[in-house]
């Protein structure tokens, strides 16, 4: 791994401040201690149940955050992937009884796939049009999962797996007990962080940034910036595919608002909350989401009032994000 | 027989083409004036026909609700125009996405609220019940006054624009901002006012739309990416490409129901996506921008 700086934005080489060194240190640290702040969140929640949550719901804003946060391209459309990860994972197992890791590794492979057509067609869009058409192709999605009720289960969503103890290389671990789910998932979440973090320290990663920055100087510097866009979008696609199929192994049913404009935009909300572009955030904005969720329903049906009211707030006064926010008083 | 079958189905999509083009009015005007993407344009056609049932109910006539909800409607537009959208013209051009995101997901939960969570039946007016005998066929009354308000919109709409100083200014505006700030024109109360028109015909939609759909907190989702695909497919918030895409997406999906009825509302998104791959920039769109 190379010892570079992409989270934060001061100046490469040395830094002045203490407070910078060890913004720099921390990057350079990302993923493992991304994963030690991981490991001990089932500890600090009030409920292991959440913990799961927060781990799923932030891979996804993971995979999210490498298209919105450092590409740049606002998709409205990820439902699509979460929705065919999902899908994917649990038609594998209730329609042909294939074991759990097959079952995820074909929910991944199907969201790759997806986004690969998807991302091939949007991207032919520039700006603004890109959210809308977005949009459009994952409803497109929506209603062929409707119709396809006899593979789908259609509008009562799919049932009848229930994987309650899984063997991970030749361990057999109780998938009912949430904890054990917790650790598991948390396995392939660690993965997903290697990948982006590799990615984002790669040349690649500079690029997007760059396209991220100003599209037209990229482009000047002869960078492919439709082919790079495309890349970011399907490994994005596949990310969040990924998240979709450990849902669906956590859930033990993949109800149909899987793919609904809803959880598209409930990935923004996460993404945007935490601090889009900051390696960490999506798991603080998962995390503020869900607890946000979870106090405001003890209190109130209409708890998505207050979370779209608070949203819109960020999006006025707070565009950074917490996390984003956090990190760019630390730099100062 | 099967002539006049085609026939039918060929004029039901053309009004169905009407009604789309009265759905993605109001979005397509705001795009293409002021550059940007209204999000909430599902909650505002949701509302819109609320606000329609409600004025019905109270006042026991259809006609005060075409003509008050609208105005209702598009005075709240006014009040998000400046409160929420006008902080953000500075903004980079996703800002105002996520804001009116935002916004529809609150505007949801407020009808939720005051309406509950079931859907309300909306009578076609006494007035317009029933079929009339158009040689080929019977057909109900009330599309047929449905394209001709959608008809009388427009043709309102291009005399204000074409014919009348206000739309001249509402154009240039459109196509250089900054040159119309320079000539003296105050662009920030033009913005206001093409919002507030913009939101205005978003609400007349949901009430035109309230007999024929079913009037419920979630009707706006489906709304919201009809209106993208006529967009898409038109180009540009270009109001010529947005009359013409809804009324090609009204023929296709009828014609695909006549075949298919299981596939007519996929035709509408496969539409896109093949306009997308031999006309990235839209049937109306320049290329480029």
């Amino acid at each position: 791994m190379t010892p570079q700086s992409l989270d934060t934005t001061s100046a490469p080489g040395q830094s002045r401040s203490g407070a910078g060194a060890l913004m720099q240190l921390a990057s350079r640290w990302r993923v493992p201690l991304t994963i030690l702040a991981l490991c001990a969140l089932p500890w600090l929640l009030p409920s292991k149940a959440l913990a799961v949550n927060v781990l799923i719901y932030g891979t996804f804003a993971v995979g999210y955050n490498l298209l919105f946060g450092y590409t740049g391209l606002l998709s409205f459309g990820h439902a699509a992937f979460f929705g065919s990860g999902a899908y994917l994972t649990g038609m594998s197992i209730v329609h042909f009884g294939a074991n759990w890791l097959l079952a995820l590794t074909t929910g991944i492979t199907g969201a790759l796939l997806l986004a690969l057509v998807m991302g091939t067609l949007s991207i032919r869009t520039r700006g603004i049009y890109f959210s809308m058409v977005t949009l459009a192709l994952a409803q497109l999605v929506y209603y062929t999962a409707l119709q396809a009720s006899s593979w789908t289960g259609g509008e009562n969503g799919l049932r009848g797996f229930t994987v309650s103890r899984i063997d991970v290389f030749g361990l057999q671990i109780d998938f009912l007990n949430p904890l054990h789910k917790y650790y598991v998932v948390l396995i392939f979440t660690a993965l997903a962080l290697w990948l982006v973090s590799r990615a984002l320290n790669s040349s690649f990663g500079a690029v997007i940034e760059a396209i991220r920055e100003n599209e037209v100087r990229a482009r000047a510097c002869g960078y492919n910036v439709e082919r790079t866009k495309l890349i970011s979008f399907v490994l994005s696609g596949a990310i969040c595919g990924l998240a979709g199929g450990l849902s669906a192994l956590h859930l033990a049913i993949v109800p149909l608002d899987t793919l609904h404009y809803q959880t598209s935009g409930l990935v923004v909300m996460m993404t945007l909350l935490g601090g889009m572009g900051s390696f960490f955030g999506p798991f603080i904005g998962a995390l503020a989401f869900l607890v946000m969720e979870d106090l405001f329903s003890l209190w109130t049906a209409h708890w998505q009032l207050f979370v779209g009211a608070i949203f819109i707030l960020f999006v006025l006064f707070l565009p950074k994000g917490i996390w984003g926010t956090i990190l760019g008083a630390g730099e100062r | 027989m099967d002539v006049q079958l085609i026939a039918m189905q060929l004029l039901s999509g053309a009004v169905l083409g009407a009604v789309l083009v009265m759905t993605a009015l109001g979005f397509t005007i705001i795009f293409g004036m002021l550059g940007v993407v209204n999000f909430a344009h599902g909650a505002l056609f949701m509302i819109g026909a609320y606000a329609g049932v409600a004025v019905a109910m109270q006042t026991g006539s259809f006609w005060w609700a075409l003509l008050v909800a609208p105005l209702a409607v598009g005075a709240l537009g006014l009040l998000i125009e400046r409160f929420l959208i006008r902080p953000l013209y500075n903004r980079p051009a996703d800002d105002p996405i996520l804001l009116t995101f935002g916004l529809g997901y609150v505007l949801v939960e407020v009808v939720r609220i005051v309406f509950g969570n079931d859907g309300i039946p909306f009578s076609t007016p006494a007035a317009l019940v029933g079929v009339v005998n158009l040689g080929i066929g019977y057909f109900p009354i009330y599309r047929l006054f449905v394209i001709a308000v959608v008809a009388l919109i427009l043709a309102l709409l291009w005399l204000g624009l074409e014919k009348t100083r206000f739309g001249l200014i509402v154009r240039a505006g459109a196509r250089d901002p900054q040159i119309m700030r320079v000539l003296g024109v105050d662009m920030r109360r033009l913005w206001f006012l093409v919002f507030g028109v913009g939101i205005g015909l978003t609400a007349l939609g949901g009430v035109l739309a309230a007999p024929m759909r079913n009037v419920n907190p979630e009707m706006g989702a489906l709304v919201l990416a009809e209106a993208f695909v006529v967009t898409v497919i038109g180009g540009l918030g270009s109001i010529v490409g947005a009359v013409v895409a809804g009324i090609l997406v009204g023929l296709v999906v009828s014609l695909t129901s006549l075949v298919a009825p299981e596939m007519a509302t996929i035709s509408m998104f496969a539409l896109m996506a093949l306009v997308l791959l031999i006309r990235p920039q839209g049937l109306f769109g320049r290329a480029g921008a």
